[in-house]
């Protein structure tokens, strides 16, 4: 399946891109969505204690199940106010 | 003039768009809080901010933290802005208003509104100062954390 990841703050940067696409096997997580991406970009993994996700722009557990389609953002700590 | 409760923008935001947001016949008091970039942080000298956000995500996350204040004091309307893009010094990040019909649950749901942002809006940082610039990271945003809401509330009652 394939979903698209959304990037905020510092993972952006590393990402290089602030959306994109990613391939992923049916059955996947978001956590497995981002296992995927830390693999490809260097300096992400050690987010991975700290980060929130969210599927389809509603906060969600990284044990959540992914479907074809899916909007998954990975959110470093945030700064707002 | 816009009553839009829950709003992201990257125009420069109107304290009182904010309160007429909350504003009716009800209402006996309303406070309001107005974020501004200050020029240090950190002991570093403070240029200017440049404000990211999720802002579909961020909309609903006021609409929840209004939610949540409402179940603590049921007679509070909540509004909350934040600006998005680059901020210079003095320059309003975020305004929100609170009505009620006393003055004591208003300020108090002000409070646990801004404590609020500050632990699970998504929004961030980008703090460009003299000689430098680092992404601010805070609370890792968990909206379940009921420690989290917990301490909120307390700075509120304080």
């Amino acid at each position: 399946m394939l979903v698209t990841v959304r990037l905020f703050a510092r993972l952006r940067e590393l990402a290089g891109a602030a959306e994109l696409q990613q391939e992923l096997p049916e059955g996947s997580t978001a956590l497995g969505a981002w296992r995927a991406l830390a693999a490809r970009y260097p300096g992400m993994s050690e987010y991975e204690p700290a980060i929130s996700c969210a599927v389809n722009a509603e906060y969600s557990r990284l044990s959540a199940a992914l479907h074809d389609g899916d909007e998954v953002a990975f959110l470093p700590p945030v700064s707002g106010g | 003039m816009t009553t839009i409760p829950f709003r992201v923008t990257p125009d420069a935001l109107d304290p009182a768009a904010v309160t007429s947001a909350v504003s009716g016949p009800d209402c006996g008091a309303i406070t309001s809080f107005v974020g501004l970039v200050r020029n240090r942080n950190a002991g570093r000298r403070v240029l200017w901010i440049d404000y990211e956000a999720y802002d579909a995500l961020a909309e609903k996350t006021f609409a929840r933290i209004a939610d949540e204040a409402a179940a603590r004091w049921p007679t509070v309307r909540l509004a909350i802005h934040h600006r998005v893009g680059r901020l210079a010094i003095g320059d309003a990040s975020v305004a929100i208003a609170a009505a009620s019909p006393h003055r004591i649950d208003a300020f108090a749901a002000c409070r646990y509104a801004i404590e609020r942002v500050k632990q699970i809006a998504p929004v961030w940082k980008h703090e460009h100062f003299e000689g430098g610039e680092v992404w601010i990271e805070g609370a890792t945003a968990d909206p379940d954390d009921e420690a989290a809401r917990e301490a909120a509330y307390e700075r509120a009652c304080s």
